[in-house]
């Protein structure tokens, strides 16, 4: 993500190139959405049309994929997506307790992005770590056990590297 | 013990990892490369043992010992003092793997391998038993394959428990020079980790159960439909598919013969409802993931119109043992007409969270105490679901239950994919209940009206009932929303949510009491 310059034009010949590598795959909108947004971080919805004419859909089909799975944006995320599992058994361990404590320290609401742009606060059903509940994904890394310290220094090392990287 | 153990297991599972078990890697990693230790690092799944993970194990003359939970923080001390020279007197040291009580209790024959080999290794899986049952299916004629999965009385473990044989023969019986094995592997339900444990540590065990039901049914296209929420699984399930495809089981002529079989990843986009089957199928076609009307099922009518066989990963996962070992071997296990047996997976607040596979016919108290061994908290158990946030709260008059799917369909709960998720007495169960109709609001697809706007309802009812606005009309209400969803939905997602919370309502209802004031009072002729 990220590799890829912000310009319209740049995003138009990104899903092209996209289309043009999947569109022989049997059911190939779920394939190019998603690897337009490991590309981007999210999808934007100026590419909607782009995407259905390549597939010879309309672009109320597009559109109407698009917004229906959760997983997919159509707006940048912050530099860091952390996900919160809201599912029972993160419930069992105190999750609800976890949620409103990253609400407050990240000053914003699921489905939101810290002010500084450092952070999207995500839900999310279930992250099959439920012997080690609450759970929490950040990227492609899942962590156990997170009660509000956890989540406290996860933040920091999170914010530490961003510094450190500019 | 004699000599130094020349092998290190550390698991790469996405729980092991979630407690630090890549920093253990790491850390033991560097310390071989800086001492230039004859020891090498093996990265097995999971034993499934989750509160003693990271759980290191060590290959020694007497067999495969471990030591468990070494933490990132203990893992340099650990190394430093060479506590792996004498592992049986460390203080975690946990004696032989196999005879721990846990693991030595249960009856794994899905699990068989899992935790025990490198996933990915090709030779470690063959080494344990692996495409045996491939082996066994290719002399064989596909209605025998068809029959001895029948006669296994496999049933299907994504939760609806069909049996797996039958929805194989309607495909195999259904003409058409097109047909497809689908896995489902879009497993949302909290309190379940079982298929992402095989995908992790046992993958060739789906794969080639997806390569039998192929030559069963005469597919040549298989696809995995896998939840977004699994990045490793995602990745070691890749890395086995190419495996396999080098390896010439997957392909063209598999294992030599003239049956030809292709098979590809497929992620979901964080949807609970495409693990409805019909819902999965319109998003592998690229489409909303919506919920078709059956019939026609899927097995005569399913992806791109096409005789489908669509299973979980549990399902496909066992195949291959029931045709290496026979069906009797598989049917001997179990109770009833549930023959085999079920992972459970232990989870919520309970002390000893962890991968359970036992022969149907347990009660759940035996689950409980046997095997979790208390809550976590330390507080008394109040409430238990089973079977996924489609599944009942049971209160502990219920816990004598055998686990069974008759069992738990006699008293209105569902047995489901096998989680089993433990509140302690601070459990509000009218939040519980709220939540089953909010999930439902938040991942209903939308076509049907008792799902889509029914959740909605029941959202509000249950807050009006808990304010103390009208609770008694209210709860009638509710009961006849609940009825209706029930009844009328399309699929098993409107149509199951009410069984969390009338379970809530029934056992737990002082949870939704409040000191109704007069204004409150349901008026006389109510």
């Amino acid at each position: 993500m990220g590799l890829v310059s912000n310009s319209p034009l740049a995003h138009e010949k990104l899903v092209k190139r996209i289309i043009k590598e999947l569109q022989g795959l049997p059911g190939a909108l779920l394939p190019i959405l998603h690897r337009l947004q490991d590309e981007l971080g999210f999808i934007p919805p100026a590419l909607l049309p782009v995407i259905a004419a390549g597939l010879n859909l309309s672009r109320a089909e597009v559109h109407g994929v698009a917004s229906f799975y959760h997983y997919f944006r159509s707006s940048p995320p912050g530099r860091n997506s952390i996900q919160i599992c809201r599912a029972e058994s993160c419930q069992a361990m105190g999750s609800r307790a976890l949620e409103a404590h990253a609400q407050r320290t990240l000053q914003c609401k699921f489905d939101q992005t810290s002010a500084n742009g450092e952070f999207t606060l995500l839900p999310v059903y279930c992250l099959g770590n439920c012997a080690c509940s609450p759970a929490v994904r950040v990227g492609d890394k899942v962590y156990g056990h997170v009660d509000a310290a956890k989540f406290d220094a996860l933040v920091a090392a999170l914010s530490t590297s961003e510094v450190e990287v500019k | 013990m004699t000599a130094a153990p020349s092998k290190i297991y550390i698991p790469r599972d996405t729980t092991a990892c979630s407690l630090g078990a890549d920093r253990v890697a790491e850390v033991i990693q560097q310390h071989i490369r800086k001492h230039q230790l004859a020891l090498e690092i093996v990265r097995n799944g999971s034993r499934g043992l989750y509160w003693l993970e990271p759980m290191l194990e060590f290959e020694t003359e007497q067999g495969r010992v471990a030591c468990g939970p070494i933490t990132p923080e203990k893992a340099d001390e650990f190394m430093a003092a060479a506590c792996w020279r004498n592992i049986d007197k460390h203080p975690l040291y946990l004696g032989l793997t196999e005879e721990i009580d846990y693991l030595k209790k249960q009856q794994r024959l899905t699990f068989a391998r899992v935790g025990i080999i490198a996933p990915t290794s090709l030779e470690d899986y063959c080494r344990h038993g692996g495409f045996a049952g491939l082996r066994t299916a290719l002399a064989m004629k596909p209605q025998a394959i068809i029959s001895c999965v029948t006669d296994s009385g496999l049933r299907g473990r994504g939760g609806a428990a069909f049996p797996t044989g039958i929805k194989w023969q309607t495909v195999l019986d259904t003409t058409s020079a097109q047909k497809y094995i689908v896995c489902n592997a879009d497993e949302g339900d909290s309190g379940t980790y079982s298929d992402r444990m095989i995908m992790e540590s046992d993958p060739f065990s789906l794969l080639e159960g997806m390569i039998i039901s192929a030559l069963a049914v005469g597919a040549n296209q298989g696809y995995i439909y896998l939840r977004e929420e699994y990045p490793l699984a995602e990745e070691v399930l890749n890395r086995a598919i190419d495996v396999a495809y080098a390896n010439g089981y997957l392909g063209k002529a598999i294992a030599g013969s003239n049956f030809s079989f292709d098979l590809e990843l497929r992620l979901g986009a964080g949807a609970y409802i495409c693990g409805e089957e019909t819902s999965m199928l319109e998003s592998l076609e690229g489409k909303r993931g919506e919920v078709r009307s059956k019939p026609p099922l899927p097995a005569i009518s399913g992806l791109f119109g096409q005789p489908t066989v669509v299973n979980n990963v549990i399902s496909l996962a066992t195949v291959p043992i029931i045709l290496a070992q026979g069906d009797e071997h598989y049917q001997r296990y179990g109770a009833g007409r549930c023959r085999g047996t079920l992972p459970f997976q232990l989870a919520g607040n309970i002390k000893y969270a962890g991968l359970v596979e036992l022969a149907f016919g347990y009660s759940l108290r035996d689950l409980l105490e046997d095997f979790g061994g208390g809550t976590r908290s330390g507080r008394p158990m109040r409430a238990v679901q089973v079977g996924g946030p489609l599944g009942a709260y049971l209160p502990e008059s219920q816990w004598d239950t055998a686990l069974d799917y008759e069992a738990f369909i006699e008293i209105d709960a569902v047995l489901g994919h096998g989680g089993v998720v433990v509140f302690d007495d601070s459990v509000d169960m009218s939040e519980q209940a709220r939540f089953s109709m909010e999930f439902c609001a938040i991942e209903s697809c939308g076509k049907c009206t008792p799902c889509r706007i029914g959740s909605v309802r029941g959202v509000e009812l249950i807050d009006k009932i808990c304010a103390g606005d009208a609770p008694t009309q209210n709860s009638i209400l509710l009961e006849d929303l609940c009825y209706t969803m029930a009844n009328a939905s399309l699929c098993a997602m409107g149509g199951m949510t009410p069984i969390p919370v009338r379970s809530a309502l029934e056992h737990f209802a002082e949870d939704f009491e409040v000191d109704p004031g007069p204004a409150s009072r349901p008026s006389p002729q109510a």
